[in-house]
């Protein structure tokens, strides 16, 4: 009894001096594919070069497979120190309940309302005029991902926009080529059908559905336009087969597929392939037809800890992702744009100044995550899902079914 | 303890009437922790669950209540439609199915053959792999590239086709095969026990009567084996309701909404969902179809005592 009490001593008093010199943060997060694990290890390795110990926790999945651990462990007492989640609606409740650090006196030591562009991502952190969490990126859904290989396979020019596109899958088809890699997995199908209603039905419509919750709208003629489209990109998606995103971003990389509607964050997978923007693939923002980005991203969320130094550490990591040097080194990597507008991101590539361009000029939309709550989501997943797997649904019952969605959302 | 037992067994018979209360009065306190156990943990969480099924709870539990429109949404859901359909149809299958081939293989083996340990020990095996990794193992041999489909056609047979898991419309029979791989032996095993408690003199009259050996199974041996079957029932049963981990791993729900169950449902509506009221609701209408299945259960296990 008394040797376990002896080990049990000592085992504290190792931590307790370990935790003295530098102070260890377990850190969840989803980046598990190839671009995104480059990218989480510039911020590892920025926060260990302060002295500081980074624990990886990452939860391999996509983050609809990550959020429910993380949030259980919050809400079941065991919260790790830091954790990534969207900024949005997502951890809405989980600061209503208290269990998130307050960052407001970080944000005001670093200038954050000043520096950080556009400013509805610092809103999306706040609650009750107080600043929840850190966005670390932006991240928009709008880009069509072209192969060049695969249009020069099939012998027609790489399209300038979604209607060339469209005119172009019967010479991929017949060059042995799928037209669209869309991943069979409802987040995905939901995500490339609201890239393709931003693009088709125009922007107001779209604010007037995903933000003021218009049932009417969604009920009517521009969104028949959007499931019209959404049938012929059903059509060009057939023959598929992958699950995953990177799986279907491979098959652009390849060219076994012709494109893929998919956000920036597919450019990290590009890059690891080797490969860059004009020469073997292309990017189109707003499919070419109107370019607006929304502004969705990740962000990193602080759960309250008892623990006075590790509160310490969180406030100190906090400022750190924030810093302009992680900004760009991260940002590089993941091929996300970064939060700040006063950095020098003149080393990114052709897409990424794209969309840097037109986030300057402020044609932005607010994201999903932002607009809808997780539930709604959820029911539009199901029903995208639904819609792409087989031929057995109409336009005209998804849309209806979509309407009454969207007048039940909240 | 034992002072108590030798107390209540000399107090009991003085009073004439044995108190019920005190007797075994040590075997009932040793049961109060399972008792608080069932009753809080069991209980109390089912009541808890239902309660905030009335709900409008979303991440955390709330009680502002809403009557039954987590109900009304829940049966209006096409996904939720889906999943029923498809847990009834694996359901009604699986129980027959698993039952016929649990009780042919029993009887088979139970005809004196060679090697019987070895053959029970085959049929047996799948029942120790988890769910997870049948699913996982279906899940490739069901491939159209690289299983079954592939070696058939490989063998010449061009036209050959068997993808059930990315066939939206027969993706549950797919699930259905794992399932019945991974659960019949092990119905198999419980009713060659069966099958072994049958008294030999039995079959010796059957034969002096000059039954047939399959019309003595039919009708002698399986109606003497009605606890048996209960048995096996309420097994097989309760593995169709909590079905879940086996669709996670051939085909996590897909192609498209295909291959849902309500377990899935209930998951994903509680955690990526983030609403609590209505996974619960959906739990609770879980609840519902498991109690219909053991109130036959209890009925008969109690005709059962009453009549022995």
């Amino acid at each position: 009894m008394s040797k376990l009490l002896k080990s049990l001593l000592v085992g504290t008093a190792l931590t307790c001096a370990s935790a003295a010199s530098a102070t260890e943060l377990e850190v969840t997060h989803w980046w598990t594919s190839g671009g995104e694990a480059a990218a989480v290890s510039e911020l590892a390795s920025a926060w260990n070069a302060t002295g500081n110990s980074w624990v990886d926790g990452a939860i391999a999945g996509s983050g609809s497979t990550a959020r429910p651990i993380i949030i259980s462990r919050i809400l079941g007492g065991d919260p790790m120190a830091v954790t990534q989640l969207n900024h949005g609606r997502q951890a809405e409740e989980l600061i209503e309940a208290g269990l998130m650090l307050d960052l407001t006196d970080v944000a005001e030591a670093g200038k954050w309302k000043d520096v950080v562009v556009p400013p509805n991502l610092l809103d999306s952190c706040t609650v009750d005029g107080k600043i929840y969490c850190v966005p670390l990126n932006i991240h928009s859904w709008q880009w069509l991902w072209l192969s060049n290989k695969a249009f020069a396979d099939a012998g027609v020019p790489t399209p300038a926009n979604w209607d060339e596109f469209i005119a172009d899958a019967d010479a991929l088809r017949a060059a042995g080529k799928v037209p669209l890699a869309v991943g069979a997995q409802g987040w995905q199908q939901a995500g490339a059908f609201g890239v393709m209603s931003v693009a088709v039905a125009g922007k107001d419509a779209w604010l007037a559905v995903n933000v003021d919750k218009d049932a009417d709208m969604a009920a009517g003629p521009e969104y028949a336009k959007v499931f019209n489209a959404a049938v012929v990109a059903r059509d060009m998606s057939k023959g598929g087969n992958v699950q995953d995103w990177n799986q279907a971003t491979n098959m652009v990389i390849t060219g076994a597929a012709g494109g893929q509607i998919m956000g920036d964050w597919a450019q990290g997978e590009f890059q690891i392939a080797g490969q860059k923007a004009g020469d073997e693939y292309e990017c189109l923002p707003g499919l070419g037809v109107s370019a607006m980005l929304d502004t969705a991203g990740d962000a990193f969320y602080f759960p309250l800890n008892k623990d006075p130094e590790i509160t310490a550490a969180q406030k100190e990591l906090a400022a750190l992702m924030m810093s302009p040097e992680v900004q760009v080194a991260f940002n590089l990597k993941k091929g996300s744009l970064p939060v700040r507008g006063d950095i020098d991101m003149s080393s990114a590539n052709e897409c990424m100044q794209k969309g840097l361009e037109i986030l300057a000029s402020g044609n932005i939309l607010p994201s999903g995550d932002m607009s809808l709550s997780a539930d709604t989501q959820a029911q539009l997943e199901d029903l995208m899902a639904e819609f792409w797997s087989s031929d057995a649904m109409s336009s005209a019952d998804a849309q209806e079914r979509f309407a009454d969605i969207i007048d039940s959302a909240d | 303890m034992s002072v108590v037992d030798h107390r209540t067994a000399i107090a009991g018979p003085a009073k004439g009437k044995p108190n019920r209360l005190t007797k075994n009065l040590s075997s009932k306190v040793a049961a109060i922790p399972m008792i608080l156990t069932a009753l809080v943990v069991f209980v109390g969480c089912t009541i808890w669950t239902i309660v905030y099924s009335f709900t409008s709870s979303r991440l955390l539990p709330k009680g502002n209540f809403v009557g039954l429109d987590q109900y009304e949404r829940l049966w209006g859901s096409s996904r939720w439609l889906i999943s029923i359909s498809n847990l009834m149809w694996y359901g009604v299958c699986s129980l027959v199915l698993t039952l016929v081939i649990g009780f042919t293989l029993a009887a088979l083996l139970d005809r004196k053959i060679r090697f019987e340990n070895t053959f029970r020990s085959i049929f047996l095996f799948p029942f120790a792999l988890s769910f997870i990794v049948t699913g996982l193992v279906w899940q490739w041999i069901l491939n159209p590239d690289y299983g079954l489909q592939g070696v058939v056609r490989s063998w010449g047979w061009e036209s050959f086709s068997f993808d059930p898991l990315y066939n939206p419309d027969i993706v549950i029979f797919g699930i259905l095969i794992a399932g019945i791989w991974q659960g019949s032996g092990l119905i198999m095993c419980i009713m060659l026990a069966g099958l072994r408690g049958i008294d030999e003199d039995i079959w010796k009259a059957a034969r002096v009567d000059g039954i047939g050996t399959v019309k003595t199974y039919l009708v002698v041996i399986i109606p003497m084996m009605r606890p048996v079957f209960v048995t096996s029932l309420v097994l097989i049963a309760a593995g169709i309701i909590k079905l879940y981990d086996l669709v996670v791993a051939q085909t996590s729900g897909g192609p498209g909404l295909s291959s849902q169950v309500p377990a899935m449902y209930v998951y994903d509506y509680m955690f990526k969902a983030q609403n609590l009221g209505q996974g619960f609701a959906a739990s609770t209408m879980m609840l519902l179809s498991v109690v219909i299945i053991l109130i036959p259960y209890i009925y008969l296990q109690f005709k059962g005592t009453s009549r022995g």
